[in-house]
């Protein structure tokens, strides 16, 4: 596979048909790097010519504007504009619902305007074309798997069926937790908590959510956030079902299944 | 002895009306105390978030069973205010129920209808206490409502009930007294529900009925007027605010953040400095982020006057269900609080006199502040369209941009974006480490 990056299609003069934006968890944490790979290779698979920005990426701002640094999101979110406006860039497709929320719903005040889709929506217009082609008899066949809306996928921006419209490809059997869709219970990652301590209380927010996950039965919590993977896998871990239940990205489930 | 009756009505209406447009006229003005925001764009979707969400409660019935028992308490109470037009009449002009003649037929309908609703408002009220008292539900016996706002709701709950069994009372009575042919209760033909019950009444005297009706018509009509003025110092003004506030409700996706053009200037001449040039130097410095209730926005506060306490944010709060001390009814209470004791200082010196308190840490702390996630369920829950995460927010710009008051993870991932471009410590150059590795 060979992965290329906006500065090398420049270079060729050319425009790839859709820039990934992988993000920072998507770039450095280690599972989340997982995710990013599964994509990618979905990506690479159905023959969508796509480009990253590789090293020139950062950080959207997203963090630090929810956390209330409003001026360093502005740098980052400033600079991020130029680079993405001098590369032409009109489609990005990305992994995380922060990175997908910001991007699209905050960063045309600033100049930024750009067709942004998040993965699981994308995954779907990719199964919908037929491009995605998956296994008969599949690893998830029959099994058991709950699905976790995050904030800013769901909540934030009203997109509740797309994941679940690529899960059903699977074959397996979807169950729902008692809080989903717009009911939906965060994970705890959102506004900054990833970054800090959560602030003191009777439980977790996290071990709440992954005990009522584990509660479903399933046998694959399907997430479609790096930070949501992070704090449900310690929740799991806290019900001592890490054996038994996996979270694992809705990326990760396709491409374990397709052709 | 009909005109001291008719003066006295005139008197208690008079007064009922000037104390209700004197207070309103307040919280209009402690409302615009807060800072200028437009929200006249899309009046098509407006519009319809007021026939939805105002009229039609829709986010009610999420909950399908509470959402029908608060409508028949909602349609009833508005609907049987129809009836209080005949009332106000037949109290200024000394007459007895003046809309017969005039409706004819049409009139022990209408008075029917009224009084099947009487009877679901009050079965509502009755079961709505309930369900605070006895039942306990999680939301209601929080520690949010301590005090005055408990007893608040259980007033206004217990006030419907009594206003309602005044009008059936009353009807009843009425209707014993056609039965026996009183001249001056004109014939209204049967009502549904007094109509059936008047029988009870047989055994009285025609003093003592008369007696019971026209005490149940005062006090149900100044048990109205009072009711009136309660509101506007009550939770209950969300009967009249929540239209006003669907109409202004964010029209934007839940997950977007306001943005501050200030900041976006500043950052923007300090990236490229060729545009300073032909900068005006600003006016004053600019403030950033909310501290107290004049920072914040004019919807903000009409929020907070618009909050019924149901607590179906806080029921909703992940922070706030794991036992954190954020609680976002409590974040509209504070705002409200704080605005209402801005007011009175008003009142009493003309312009605010500063008392040394601020809506942040007088009334919400640093701690509740931080352990907000921005997840939105508060938003999504309310049925009146507030938002308490956008007071968060502006709160939190505040302590972060105006006091450098951020927890020291928090800083850290500051810098970090600043100096490496993400919000943890690694090399940019290992940004596209995971590509390099498929590549090979």
């Amino acid at each position: 596979m060979q992965i290329k990056t906006m500065a090398t299609y420049a270079a060729n003069g050319e425009t790839p048909e859709i820039l990934f934006w992988v993000g920072c968890a998507g770039s450095f944490d280690q599972r989340a790097q997982k995710i990013t790979k599964a994509f990618a290779t979905i990506l690479d698979k159905t023959g969508v010519q796509f480009a990253i920005l590789g090293k020139e990426e950062s950080c959207t701002g997203d963090p630090a504007r929810r956390a209330g640094n409003e001026f360093i999101f502005q740098m980052m979110a400033q600079n991020n504009i130029q680079l993405l406006n001098m590369y032409g860039v009109k489609k990005i497709v990305t992994a995380c619902p922060h990175c997908f929320n910001i991007l699209k719903n905050e960063y045309p005040a600033l100049g930024g305007n750009y067709e942004v889709i998040h993965h699981t929506t994308f995954l779907q217009s990719l199964i919908d074309e037929g491009k995605i082609k998956m296994k008969e008899g599949g690893t998830f066949k029959g099994k058991k798997i709950t699905y976790h809306d995050s904030c800013y996928l769901g909540r934030g921006n009203g997109i509740y069926e797309a994941p679940r419209k690529v899960l059903e490809t699977l074959d397996a059997e979807l169950v729902e937790m008692k809080r989903c869709r717009s009911n939906g219970l965060c994970c705890g990652a959102g506004g900054a908590q990833m970054f800090k301590e959560e602030e003191k209380g009777t439980t977790r927010i996290n071990f709440e959510r992954g005990r009522e996950a584990v509660d479903t039965g399933a046998s694959v919590i399907a997430a479609n956030c790096p930070f949501c993977m992070t704090m449900l896998t310690d929740g799991v871990k806290e019900t001592g079902k890490e054996d038994e239940v996996k979270v694992l990205d809705i990326a990760e489930l396709i491409a374990m299944n397709m052709e | 002895m009909r005109i001291v009756q008719e003066l006295l009505f005139i008197i208690a209406f008079g007064v009922a009306v000037y104390l209700f447009s004197t207070k309103v006229r307040q919280i209009r003005r402690n409302i615009l105390l807060g800072r200028d925001k437009d929200l006249n764009d899309h009046p098509d979707l407006r519009w319809k978030n007021v026939l939805l969400l105002a009229f039609g409660q829709k986010k009610m019935f999420r909950n399908p069973l509470v959402a029908v028992l608060h409508f028949f308490v909602y349609a009833g109470f508005i609907i049987i205010n129809l009836e209080i037009l005949e009332i106000i009449l037949d109290g200024i002009l000394g007459t007895h129920r003046l809309f017969v003649p005039v409706l004819g037929a049409l009139y022990p309908l209408l008075i029917s209808a009224f009084e099947v609703l009487a009877v679901l408002v009050t079965l509502g009220c009755a079961i709505f206490l309930i369900r605070r008292n006895i039942l306990k539900l999680r939301r209601f016996i929080s520690k949010d409502l301590n005090g005055w706002p408990r007893s608040d709701a259980n007033y206004i709950l217990i006030t419907e009930i009594v206003l309602m069994l005044l009008f059936l009372t009353m009807n009843t009575a009425d209707q014993q007294m056609q039965l026996r042919g009183s001249e001056h209760y004109i014939a209204t033909g049967h009502f549904l529900v007094s109509g059936n019950l008047s029988a009870i009444f047989s055994h009285l005297s025609d003093g003592t009925l008369i007696a019971i009706e026209r005490t149940c018509w005062w006090l149900h009509i100044l048990g109205i007027l009072a009711f009136l003025n309660y509101l506007p110092y009550s939770k209950h003004l969300h009967i009249i605010l929540a239209f006003p506030n669907a109409y202004y409700a964010n029209l934007e996706p839940m997950g977007e953040m306001e943005n501050m053009p200030a900041v976006q200037r500043e950052v923007q001449l300090m990236l490229q400095p060729e545009l300073a040039a032909n900068e005006p130097a600003p006016e004053s410095m600019p403030k950033f982020g909310a501290k107290d209730v004049f920072d914040l926005s004019w919807k903000n506060l009409l929020d907070a006057y618009s909050c019924t306490e149901c607590g179906r944010c806080s029921a909703a709060c992940p922070a706030n269900l794991t036992g954190k001390a954020l609680s976002p009814r409590k974040i509209m209470m504070d705002t409200r609080d704080r605005v209402e004791a801005v007011g009175r200082n008003i009142n009493a010196n003309k312009t605010f006199t500063d008392d040394g308190k601020t809506l942040l840490r007088d009334y919400i702390t640093e701690e509740e502040l931080r352990a907000c996630t921005t997840c939105n369920a508060c938003v999504q829950e309310c049925p009146v369209s507030i938002s308490p995460l956008d007071i968060i927010l502006q709160l939190r710009r505040h302590l972060v941009m105006e006091e450098s008051s951020a927890p020291g993870e928090w800083t850290g991932m500051f810098s970090n974006i600043e100096n490496n471009m993400a919000p943890w410590k690694f090399s940019m150059d290992d940004r596209d480490k995971w590509a390099t590795e498929m590549n090979q």
